[in-house]
């Protein structure tokens, strides 16, 4: 095999080249798109806009990653999003600090990640049930909170969190920056991600080489939880504002495509953590896209659609098998698989 | 002579890297119950879906009924008269009995489904073979039995001469089994020809008048039931023509029997294995020999808490201990390689390196990885020691060859240095230079003091590497031979044929 064929086959070569693509498109309606400048010791410019607002999105599909890497997936990291906001503005809005908000906020975020767990290990549900319940459920609880009004705080502290900048960057980027580095650590440098991917990759094999899946698949959901709630409160303190109803609205159905985009399958097993960064990019950047190309409104979800369906048409074998000239040839059954058609 | 009702000559079927079937050629008179008999792969299921026309044949011709035909599909073969009915039973559970027997050909009435036709005709059908069922009931709320039963009333009103039954009864117990048979005579008096397929040689003798044996994908032969004793049906559905057999190695392996490791003490599953004793050395082989769902596979499975036992007691020296689930008995320092590489044992997305660290690295908790050296050291050591091809750590596992792949999935419980190795048919389906070096590793293995269990459906291979062989038989232990030198395989057949002499 050539160089450029194995270039080809790696998980981040497509992600990466549709991105860069998008970006270039950029470049050809907008030609200083790419362009940093400092205004006010702060960095401004489209790529850090694409970052900044596509930061919750990266968070969300971060711990998304991490469920379906078990063979699971998360539909209520939306319905965290907005409990997580909600709990925060309401308590600074009460007269409590940061330093009370903040942790009730995650700990809840946790809470509900660990809901979530349970269900799924402990009664057996399908994780695409088990999560549903609170994707509906959360919503309302998050009303219930901001008691159906849209909550408004003002609090220059709290601003900081989405709407801060820090050494010059946003602090949101930063803060996404430090939790992928977390999780790069934890799964890589410790056997957390080779656990997670055996259990995803064949359960029955996991369970008889002695590994413990449940309390795994628990803290899979408790993570992503904990990145939902976090990307709750930047959402919420970006906006000051914390709103029951519409925080984190589908947010779950950017994730998962986040997550497919960048290379990770969603039947669990091997992971990518940044296929999923720059998978959420594309996202974002697509959105950043239909602005600047002028693309009309009525447009934008169609168009969306296209780009999506060209990246996961480039990452399916079969298509590019197809694509080809020469089908390749059908590929030699194992000895096992013999056995089973014997 | 009466005419087959079906009748196949000349039947060759291969898929890529295998010929399942090689010109077998197979008749089937009415009101006959036909045993379809040989070990796994020897192309019985294979032949069962050229029948119903799952897989199309490459060669060969099918004659139903006297006329030549070309089976197209399932349809098509109900369609001429040939029904079977799965091992599953593939009804809808959710659905009533009565639904289960007419669905896809309700009786209508002025354009609408005749409710009480349906129920009335499904309780004369079912008495018919004097089965008095509530009809109305939900399918799934009766037993497996019940729904086997259903099953076939539904195959034999599709005006079925041929039933094809594979694998009915190996989840029924005695009494569901005898009420299958009597329904099976019955309709054998109605002149369908029944063709079954089971592995309980007990139940050939007892229901069939004729079988067919093949082996290898080839026809051994057809034969009267009566005139073919079961030491002989083993023998030919085995291949083991006794003279023929080669001879075994120099020397039986010397018994350095070491310490006690295990001791079961009535240790069974109900509808696994009843309750076995079974002392496990240090230093020893211990064969399990039987046919397939003889519970060979059952007992050792037991034994890693693979399943949890239901009955019985694990004494590891004077204590008694509890090897209820794969983590116990790791801990107690057990490993098992399961009979399916693929669903079971490795994870085929990993690559080689990582498939061989996994129980190890399960062992010492996520919070403790093995640094990346380490782990270069181990599985570059095992790699080299097992001779794994490709020897590189970093090749996804499902790349490999099925030897090589059991080689890894060795090395992955040979790193954590167990007391006791449960060897599942490790060399089932790989290359015979791969099989005599895991023969070899095993021999050398117990040399240094592990205790071995080991299980093969090959019994040169048994009793080449065995000290004892523990003979199982229709989900028993029937009996424990010392492998003295004067062991043969000829009387290991015997005993798994006339097993129920010994009890």
């Amino acid at each position: 095999m050539n160089r450029a064929a194995a270039l080809t086959r790696h998980t981040l070569f497509w992600p990466v080249t549709v991105w860069v693509v998008l970006l270039l498109a950029n470049v050809a309606f907008t030609p200083g798109f790419l362009s940093l400048r400092i205004r006010e010791g702060h960095l401004y410019g489209s790529l850090i806009d694409i970052l900044l607002f596509g930061a919750p999105l990266i968070l969300v599909a971060l711990g998304m990653t991490v469920v379906i890497a078990t063979g699971g997936i998360d539909l209520s990291v939306g319905a965290t999003v907005a409990i997580s906001g909600a709990l925060a503005c309401h308590l600074i809005a009460g007269g409590h600090g940061l330093i009370v908000a903040l942790p009730v906020a995650i700990g809840a975020s946790l809470l509900l990640g660990l809901w979530n767990g349970l269900l799924v290990t402990r009664l057996g549900i399908q994780p695409i049930i088990a999560t549903l319940i609170l994707m509906v459920a959360g919503r309302g609880i998050a009303q219930l909170i901001t008691g159906g009004q849209i909550i408004t705080v003002d609090s220059d502290a709290y601003k900081m969190i989405g709407g801060g900048y820090w050494l010059g960057l946003p602090f949101s980027i930063l803060l996404v920056a430090a939790a992928l580095a977390v999780t790069l650590l934890l799964t890589r440098r410790t056997a957390l991600g080779l656990l997670l991917e055996a259990v995803g990759g064949n359960a029955e094999a996991s369970r008889l080489v002695g590994i413990r899946s449940s309390g795994l698949i628990v803290l899979a959901y408790m993570f992503c939880g904990l990145c939902a709630g976090i990307a709750g409160l930047m959402i919420s303190s970006n906006t000051l504002s914390a709103d029951g109803n519409q925080a984190g609205l589908w947010i779950e159905l950017d994730a998962i495509l986040a997550v497919v985009l960048g290379g990770t399958a969603l039947t669990g097993g091997r992971f990518a953590l940044s296929g999923t960064v720059v998978g959420a990019l594309i996202i974002q950047t697509l959105d950043t896209t239909i602005y600047t190309a002028g693309i009309p409104p009525r447009m934008t979800l169609v168009f969306s659609a296209a780009v999506v369906t060209v990246v996961c048409l480039l990452q399916s074998p079969a298509f590019r098998a197809k694509v080809r000239r020469r089908p390749p040839a059908a590929p030699v059954p194992s000895a096992a698989e013999q056995e089973a058609t014997a | 002579m009466t005419r087959p009702v079906l009748e196949v000559s000349g039947i060759s079927k291969g898929f890529p890297g295998v010929q399942a079937l090689d010109d077998v050629a197979f008749r089937l008179l009415p009101g006959e119950i036909h045993a379809l008999m040989g070990e796994n792969g020897a192309g019985k299921s294979t032949l069962i879906k050229v029948l119903t026309g799952v897989h199309e044949a490459d060669a060969g011709t099918v004659v139903v009924g006297g006329a030549k035909a070309s089976i197209k599909g399932p349809l098509h073969a109900q369609r001429l008269g040939i029904s079977t009915v799965y091992q599953e039973v593939n009804l809808c559970p959710n659905l009533s009995v009565a639904e289960n027997i007419f669905i896809g050909r309700e009786p209508r009435r002025f354009g609408r489904i005749d409710w009480k036709a349906v129920r009335r005709r499904s309780a004369e059908l079912l008495a018919r073979l004097d089965l008095d069922l509530d009809v109305t009931a939900q399918l799934g709320s009766h037993s497996l039995a019940v729904q086997q039963l259903v099953a076939i009333v539904r195959a034999v009103d599709l005006e079925a001469k041929v039933l094809i039954l594979d694998e009915p009864t190996s989840s029924l117990d005695r009494g569901e089994v005898a009420r299958l048979f009597t329904v099976m005579r019955r309709l054998r008096e109605d002149g369908v020809a029944i063709l079954f397929v089971s592995h309980f040689l007990e139940q050939i003798y007892e229901v069939c008048d004729r079988v067919t044996v093949l082996r290898g994908g080839r026809l051994v032969g057809e034969y009267p039931i009566g005139e073919l004793s079961r030491f002989e049906l083993v023998a030919k559905m085995t291949g083991q023509e006794l003279a023929a057999l080669e001879e075994l190695d120099e020397e039986s392996p010397e018994a350095v029997r070491g310490e006690r490791l295990f001791a079961l003490e009535g240790v069974g599953r109900t509808g696994a294995i009843a309750p076995v004793d079974l002392d496990l050395y240090a230093g020893e082989v211990v064969g399990l020999a039987g046919l397939l769902g003889s519970g060979r596979s059952e007992l050792a499975r037991l034994v890693f808490g693979a399943d949890a036992a239901d009955s019985g007691r694990v004494r590891c020296g004077d204590e008694l201990v509890s090897l209820r689930t794969p983590r116990a008995a790791i801990e107690r320092g057990v490993a098992f390689c399961p009979e399916d590489r693929k669903g079971d044992g490795l994870v085929m997305d990993l690559t080689v390196e990582e498939n061989i660290i996994l129980a190890l690295q399960a062992a010492r908790g996520w919070t403790r990885p093995l640094g990346q050296k380490r782990r270069q050291e181990l599985v570059g050591e095992y790699i080299r020691a097992l001779r794994i091809h490709p020897p590189h750590p970093h090749t996804p596992v499902k790349n490999l060859s099925g030897g090589n792949q059991q080689k890894v999935l060795l090395a992955r419980w040979l790193i954590t240095r167990p007391k006791l190795l449960i060897l599942d048919e490790p060399t089932r389906g790989i290359d015979i230079g791969a099989k005599t070096e895991i023969q070899r590793l095993v021999v050398s293995l117990a040399g240094e003091g592990m205790g071995v269990v080991f299980i093969s459906a090959e019994l040169e291979e048994v009793l080449r590497i065995s000290h004892k062989v523990e003979v199982l038989r229709d989900r028993r232990l029937v009996t424990e031979l010392a492998n003295d030198g004067t062991l043969t395989p000829e009387r290991i057949l015997q005993t798994i044929a006339n097993g129920a002499a010994d009890r």
